[in-house]
């Protein structure tokens, strides 16, 4: 090992070699740059692609008003949009309390034992399965086994359980988040566990819990795979029925057994026709769900910037 | 609310009637019991969907051997004489998620290094929720993406590929896994104790050589756990192969042809009209049980792998 003395004399040039380690850095910074701008290039030229081949059927109001069609330029997106709506109502009110709840037991609830890892191995497993997988689930289970046929219902029930694990986890992220101060000051005043968590933790933990069901949400809202694997058709003519009706009890739960098609299974069925005219038909259809995605993810966005500023 | 403040002053003094403490206590073991049982609902969906897949592929296996469904490279299963040889769907499973993991690796890489060495905070802070956005596009509008102008741009420059191909749908998921690949990469790297770049910085190192001799080296538990679950996000994706790919099973490697994967053979069978309890039916829970499989094996790596970093700082 020389010394720093011996080796400036022996003429080693720090100097060069502080400049080609200062290029490498420029070089590696800019090639990290150009990937990111592909990546934004891709997400601008797919938008645009969508809208201005949509264009057209974006702009005839009708579009969002009519059943699909056979003729192209008549198909419109009105059973996708109310059946997509349907679904995810389904969908939110199964997977947020229940991942809610599992989060909240996994964070503060649950000891260190053999069931816990289960659980967590489980969980971080569901996570990585593939969504069609849920569909085979969905299939041999609710349709074949219990009977329960194409319906709103077992879509959401589906979904549910795919989004399960993102709400799981961010719940526990947003719980682990809060400082134990809150937690000891709410025992010290006497609260018992249920208390500090009814009253303090979840209230607290609220910004993360409702990204993370929103983030979940949007996940499902785009899902096209698990759908079509219990049977979902994307030409659908009629509505679910109403859930709010004239006659007593005024509210009717009919529209969860009733027939249905989503969003992206509309725009699958579209892209999958010859004509080329159904692709400008897939095309609005596709701006629609990405304007619906996107503003979802934007306003969990939003909520997270919020929170972590106040 | 009224009745849940336990320190409220009652006529004499502070006092807190026993029935109320009893209720308080009970409802407090009951919600332990409840969200516990929330949290078992997770273990049964697992169990349910182990049941189904067992359950159907047993089925599928008293009628077609083992043997030549591991071995056989021919899969026809709506033909009158039908074959099932998983190859073809295993060929088309491995080139696509080849491609897509050829571009998400390397650019996961290098990009996750960018945002964790080299970005400062205000541009980390707007490209994150921007890589976000690119994660939450619906996969059917990537298979759209694929098909119509990815496939058509590449034909400019390979005149004859043909309009359903492995290529397009493989690059574009590589873009589509992209977001994923960098942020877990990225975690894992951030975890690296600032001490260690410190030391590094020390000794003279430039960012370069901190990133890629005491960072990657550090990081390379929670880096390969990255790849193994983007991996295994590929080899699960369906909607862009099944659009852009064609659907049709085909013995190749070559990414110019087009070709069904596992997951768009059971997309293939669930539009079409197959009655339930046939062996087409069945064999769709067979393909699910061999991607179940292949995901749940890249999936454990991943987690162990995961837990290992998070242990070691």
């Amino acid at each position: 090992m020389n010394t720093l003395s011996e080796n400036v004399l022996s003429g080693i040039d720090y100097a060069s070699i502080s400049r080609k380690n200062r290029s490498r850095d420029i070089i590696f910074a800019s090639l990290g740059i150009f990937v990111l701008f592909i990546a934004i290039t891709t997400l601008v030229a797919l938008f645009l692609d969508l809208a201005m081949r949509g264009a057209p059927r974006l702009a005839d109001p009708d579009f969002y008003t009519s059943f699909p069609s056979r003729r192209p330029l008549d198909a419109g997106i009105l059973s996708a949009w109310v059946g997509t709506i349907m679904v995810m109502v389904v969908t939110a009110v199964v997977a947020v309390p229940l991942g809610v709840a599992a989060g909240l037991y996994l964070e503060e609830y649950a000891k260190k034992n053999w069931f816990t890892d289960v659980i967590e191995i489980n969980v971080s497993n569901l996570a990585g399965v593939p969504s069609i997988v849920y569909g085979l689930l969905a299939l041999g289970l609710f349709v074949q086994t219990f009977g329960m046929g194409e319906t709103v219902l077992v879509a959401g029930l589906v979904l549910a359980l795919l989004i399960l694990p993102i709400i799981i986890v961010s719940t526990r992220e947003a719980i682990r988040s809060i400082p134990s101060e809150l937690r000891e000051a709410a025992y010290g005043l006497g609260a018992n566990q249920w208390q500090t968590m009814s009253m303090y933790i979840i209230p607290a933990a609220k910004p993360g819990i409702i990204t993370g069901a929103i983030v979940g949400l949007s996940r499902a809202i785009g899902e096209t795979a698990p759908i079509i694997t219990i049977g979902a058709l994307s030409f659908i003519a009629f509505l679910p029925q109403s859930p709010i009706t004239g006659d007593f009890p005024f509210i009717s739960f009919e529209w969860l057994n009733s027939g249905f098609t989503v969003m992206p299974i509309q725009m699958f069925g579209w892209v999958s026709r010859p004509q080329a005219d159904f692709q400008i038909t897939a095309a609005a259809a596709g701006v629609v769900l990405i304007i619906m995605t996107l503003a979802m993810n934007a306003l969990a966005i939003y909520i997270r910037y919020r929170a972590r500023k106040s | 609310m009224a009745n849940s403040n336990p320190a409220r002053p009652e006529s004499s003094g502070l006092q807190v009637s026993p029935h109320f403490l009893r209720k308080r206590e009970m409802v407090n073991q009951s919600a332990r019991y409840v969200l516990m049982a929330a949290a078992a609902v997770s273990v049964l969906v697992t169990i349910g969907i182990v049941y189904v897949l067992l359950s159907e592929a047993l089925v599928f296996f008293e009628e077609v051997s083992v043997w030549e469904f591991v071995s056989g490279t021919s899969w026809t299963p709506m033909f009158s004489v039908p074959t099932f040889g998983i190859w073809p769907l295993l060929s088309g499973t491995i080139v696509v998620s080849g491609i897509a993991l050829a571009v998400s690796i390397p650019f996961g890489l290098v990009l996750s290094v960018y945002l964790s060495e080299y970005a400062p905070d205000n541009v980390r802070e707007t490209v994150k929720p921007i890589l976000e956005l690119l994660e939450g596009v619906p996969t059917v509008v990537y298979g759209y993406f694929a098909l119509l102008l990815v496939t058509p741009m590449l034909q400019l420059f390979l005149p004859g590929l043909p309009g359903f191909n492995m290529l397009a749908p493989g690059l574009v998921m590589g873009i589509m896994i992209l977001p994923y690949t960098t942020s877990l990469s990225e975690d894992a790297m951030r975890a690296v104790p600032n001490s260690m770049r410190e030391g590094a910085y020390a000794l003279g190192y430039s960012r370069f050589h901190t990133a890629t001799r005491v960072v990657i080296p550090a990081a390379m538990s929670g880096i390969t756990a990255a790849f193994i679950l983007a991996m295994s996000r590929a080899v699960g994706e369906t909607m862009v192969v099944a659009i852009a790919a064609g659907q049709m099973p085909n013995f190749t490697f070559n990414p110019m042809e087009g070709a069904a994967t596992i997951t768009t053979f059971i997309v293939q069978v669930s539009l079409g009209d197959v009655s339930h309890g046939s062996i087409a039916y069945l064999s769709i829970f067979a393909a699910g049980m061999v991607l179940f499989l292949l995901t749940l094996v890249f999936n454990l790596i991943g987690f162990f792998l995961r837990k290992r970093y998070r242990q070691a700082y």
